[in-house]
């Protein structure tokens, strides 16, 4: 199965389960989670279903296009559902069916592993789960977001898309991978891994990406004050991908490199904090809606 | 008493438990069902313990059909009390015997202490055993885990979502609800393999969901995986070294296990056997495999959670990632070897080795410094001085290789493999790798002199700059894990035997935290000298040493780890024999005597009255000029001479008299003497029979 047939046999499994289907979001982010769509979804007694494919950017795993297992950019497809249902771990065993994969010609297993984002005050506990020994999907119950208790608890699921797809096309290099009929990663990916790869580590303006990170910080937190969430998630989002870019440069000492965590630590969990006043301003809107019991 | 007894099954159903918590969360069950029926007198019997992954179970034996009736004397008011003036029951009486559904005729006296007080039978019928069960919820609910969760909207914290429950008594289901989750007989087999299965009595349990592809007990698991490796190293003759830890792990990580093989190209096999073993061990829950000889082979051992059928297919994707891991090995080994050991140096520059004390380069200047001074107290040679201070300036290069950030516990293995490579003298490069042990309580020790400083060295600088910023371990408080590296310090000092002035050797760690010490020189000293002394109790002990003999010899000043040891020996081995319990008692009675007396003054012998007291002065005077650079045998030796003088001045000379100058004198003469028996040990302290 190629991996657009796998996106859409995905899609339609979750579809089937009531998950909005979105786009990935706009602005760069190093994971699924960090979309708003799950960290600020995440929040408050409000029900969420989505699924969407999410293109993760991580400046430091670049290897110019030329390692068979690291991308500076590859991709997940992300799963919330909240509150977690019941037999969610069913659900996902027969998305696997879906992609072919039966679990009695394999050997698939939860094996734990709690996940935690001390950069986004996140915390969850679950398993990463094993197809033969490997890892192709993270699997999370959320207890935190932004430092906020979740309550009712979100499930997230998170499928690492190249893995999984390098395991159902049995392909030792991911950029031999075929995305559709004609096509492979190489085709579409070789290129940008290598430019993406050059720049992070080699021609990026490290002085500029400092003055692009303090002003995105301030812009952040005036557009918060304002009470304007999503604006200001945007420029924590971007907070966040330049200090990769500078992290993965190498412009960022140990010691400097705590402090810039806890800054964008601080700026989501003020995120987390507004996102919910904004919404119970509101009156938590999907909750009223009645959508809240729709699968109990 | 006949009474009907059925037996009593509780499982409760899971999603996956982490490997590491099932055993204790359901021996923990089993003690809290235990408990419930014992403080509700229902009689049971056999109690059995099961558990996977997915259920943790208790099987209780015949448990009574209702509790045990009990018979209760309950006391009331005094006699004098319940019966007024004319012998009629008074209002407490009749009070008294109403609150406990009684009349007063059935009232009898007892006396206690001397009283006669009011007393009556109760007889308090057992209840029913299935309306005392339903407390089981709160046994379930109540069981405690090192790490909760809350799913769904429930407010409940526990290991895992609780997908099923069995509660059955009998064949009757007890009414308990938990979540949305509602007690039943059902229960569900294999993930893959087996099916739900309605459970009709509880010593079905076992057999039902076996045939359902589920062995519920943890042993047998285990030797199933056992047995199977020892075919598999029959038929192939291999030998396959089992880590106790990775089969337990293993063993909660299936519910039925079949145990197969695979392999990796040969060429991987160039890496280190650590990097190996730890990929395949760590990242895989992987056993690897030797050949009779003991080489590892390019083969390894998993434990699919399931049967035999599709072997291939999990053998063929576990070997993909076995094959990904070991070229991402490759791949470190490789560009690591292409970091001169001096860029490493540099890099370290860079990393904090924590916010408060500063950067691994400094620790490493350090340790360097605190090295030399080592050397100095010891007779080493030219070239081993300088092998070790080698070592000392290196030993943390490795903290900026790939391999190490991947694998944190191949730190100093990797350092050895490297500065070989680097073409560093194989004694430093071996001391790199050593100066990390004992890893823990009964690990290895330094083999290399070399080793055995830099290790002493790390420590100690550890636990000085630590305690210099306040940060000392206390209660089960000790993320640097101070003690277990004081424990190793005192291990090494004592294994090599080395008398390097400990005190000295303290201040020495101490003054080279001025830099970013946060409190003064004394203050830290006293802390880690105190916490020193209770790492050589406790060294002490574990030699057998008996406890008042330890609590003597610590009270003694330490010198050198070797002669407290050899001290506390020495007097444990000679507790036993003939003539120990006066020679305890005479040098007692000189240390007991002069406790408040501070300080002697110069000893006058024309003031001596007996010959005795001149005698005694004789002793001690020989004493101190030959004790001077004595072993503690000697010393001990000396020691035991000097009964018969202290004793005999003690028959013929009172040492309280009335004359202040002679008064003096005497308790001076013993003060003395008191400081050079208690520079042995403190010997009121020992207890003679």
């Amino acid at each position: 199965m190629n991996i657009q047939n796998m996106i859409l046999t995905l899609q339609k499994h979750w579809a089937d389960q009531g998950c909005i289907l979105m786009n990935a979001y706009d602005v760069e982010k190093g994971a699924g989670t960090m979309s708003p769509y799950t960290f600020l979804r995440a929040i408050g007694p409000e029900p969420w279903r989505v699924a969407y494919v999410e293109p993760s950017r991580r400046p430091a795993d670049g290897r110019y296009g030329e390692n068979p297992n690291r991308l500076y950019q590859h991709h997940q497809f992300q799963v919330i559902m909240k509150p977690s249902p019941e037999h969610i771990q069913e659900i996902y065993l027969d998305s696997l069916r879906a992609l072919g994969i039966d679990p009695l010609e394999h050997d698939i297993r939860f094996v734990e592993d709690n996940w935690e984002n001390p950069s986004l005050g996140c915390a969850g506990l679950g398993w990463e789960v094993w197809l033969d020994g490997m890892e192709i999907t993270q699997f999370t119950y959320f207890q935190q977001v932004g430092g906020l208790e979740c309550k009712p608890v979100s499930v997230e699921i998170t499928y690492g898309i190249e893995r999984l797809a390098s395991y159902i096309q049995d392909k030792e290099n991911v950029f031999d991978l075929e995305w559709t009929e004609g096509f492979t990663v190489r085709d579409i990916f070789g290129q940008p891994e290598y430019e993406h790869s050059k720049y992070a580590f080699e021609t990026s303006d490290v002085d500029m990406l400092f003055h692009l990170f303090n002003i995105y910080e301030k812009e952040a937190i005036r557009q918060m004050d304002e009470g304007l969430v999503h604006p200001a998630y945007d420029y924590v989002l971007k907070c966040s991908h330049t200090f990769n870019l500078l992290d993965a440069k190498g412009a960022i000492s140990v010691t400097e490199r705590t402090g810039y965590i806890a800054r964008c630590r601080n700026l989501a969990r003020k995120v987390a904090q507004t996102f919910y006043e904004e919404r119970e301003k509101l009156g938590f809107p999907i909750l009223k809606n009645g959508k809240g019991n729709e699968h109990e | 008493m006949n009474m009907n007894k059925s037996d009593l099954l509780l499982e409760i159903g899971l999603e996956e438990i982490p490997a590491r918590f099932v055993l204790d969360a359901a021996n923990q069950l089993a003690d809290r069902v235990r408990e419930l029926l014992t403080e509700q007198h229902i009689g049971f019997g056999k109690i059995h313990v099961y558990s996977t992954p997915r259920r943790l179970a208790v099987l209780v034996e015949e448990v009574n059909e209702k509790q045990d009736d009990l018979h209760e004397e309950v006391k009331g008011p005094a006699k004098k009390i319940a019966l007024d003036e004319n012998g009629n029951w008074t209002k407490a009486a009749a009070g008294f015997t109403r609150g406990q559904g009684k009349t007063v005729d059935d009232i009898y006296f007892k006396e206690i202490d001397g009283t006669e007080y009011v007393h009556v039978a109760k007889h308090i019928q057992g209840r029913n055993t299935m309306d005392v069960l339903i407390n089981l919820k709160e046994v379930i609910t109540g069981l405690s885990f090192p790490k909760n969760m809350r799913w769904a909207d429930f407010d409940l914290r526990y290991i895992r979502p609780i997908r099923w429950i069995i509660a059955l008594y009998g064949s009757q289901i007890l009414p308990i609800e938990i979540t949305n989750v509602k007690a039943s007989n059902k229960t569900y087999g294999h993930r893959f393999l087996g099916q739900e299965i309605v459970i009709r009595e509880p010593k079905e349990y076992k057999t039902a969901l076996l045939a359902q592809h589920v062995m519920v007990d943890y042993e047998e698991r285990k030797a199933m995986i056992l047995e199977q490796i020892h075919q598999l190293e029959n038929e192939k003759n291999w030998h396959v070294p089992i880590d106790p830890d990775l089969l337990d792990e293993v063993s909660n990580l299936v519910e039925y296990p079949t145990v197969l093989f695979g392999s990796f190209e040969k060429e991987y096999l160039q890496l280190p056997e650590e990097v190996l073993i730890t990929t395949m061990k760590e990242h895989q829950r992987y056993f690897p495999v030797k050949d009779e000889s003991g080489r590892l082979l390019n083969y390894f051992i998993t434990v699919r959670n399931g049967d035999a059928n599709h072997l291939d297919n999990v053998r063929r994707g576990n070997e993909k990632v076995i094959r990904a891991r070991l070229q991402d090995a490759v791949f470190f080994y490789e560009e690591d070897q292409k970091l001169s050991i001096n860029d490493a140096i540099n890099k370290l520059e860079k990393v904090v080795y924590h916010d408060q004390i500063g950067t691994y380069k400094e620790k490493l200047q350090r340790i360097k410094s605190l090295s030399q001074y080592i050397l100095q107290q010891l007779p080493v040679s030219k070239e081993m001085q300088e092998h070790t201070l080698r070592a000392a300036e290196i030993c943390k290069f490795d903290l900026v290789t790939q391999m190490v950030d991947e694998f944190p516990e191949l730190q100093g293995i990797m350092g050895e493999k490297y500065a070989v490579i680097h073409g560093e003298n194989p004694l430093v490069a071996k001391a790199i790798n050593e100066h990390y042990m004992p890893k823990n309580a009964d690990g290895e020790l330094p083999e290399t002199e070399a080793g055995a400083v830099v290790s002493i060295a790390d420590k100690l600088d550890t636990i000085a700059s630590i305690f210099s910023i306040g940060l000392i371990p206390s209660g089960s408080q000790d993320p640097y894990s101070l003690r277990r590296q004081a424990t190793g310090v005192v291990q090494i000092l004592a294994n090599k035997g080395w008398n390097i002035d400990f005190t000295a050797l303290l201040k020495e760690s101490i003054k080279q935290t001025v830099k970013f010490s946060k409190r003064n020189e004394q203050e830290v000293f006293a802390d880690m000298f105190s916490f020193f002394q209770l790492r050589f109790k406790h060294l002490l002990a574990e030699k057998g040493i008996r406890y008042d003999i330890v609590d003597a010899v610590l009270e003694a000043p330490i010198r050198d780890v070797k002669s407290l040891i050899e001290k506390a020996a020495i007097l444990d081995h000679k507790k036993e024999e003939a003539g120990f319990k006066e020679n305890v008692e005479a040098l007692s009675r000189v240390i007991n005597i002069t406790k408040k007396f501070e300080e002697a003054i110069e000893i006058d012998p024309g003031l001596f009255e007996n010959e005795t007291e001149s005698q005694l002065y004789e002793a001690y005077q020989q004493m101190k000029s030959q004790l001077y650079e004595t072993d503690p045998e000697q010393y001990y030796q000396l020691l035991v001479r000097l009964k018969n003088p202290i004793n005999q001045f003690f028959d013929q000379t009172m040492v309280m008299v009335d004359a202040e100058q002679i008064r003096n004198n005497r308790l001076s003469l013993l003060k003395s003497l008191s400081n050079l028996i208690g520079g042995f040990a403190q010997f009121s302290m020992i207890i003679v029979k």
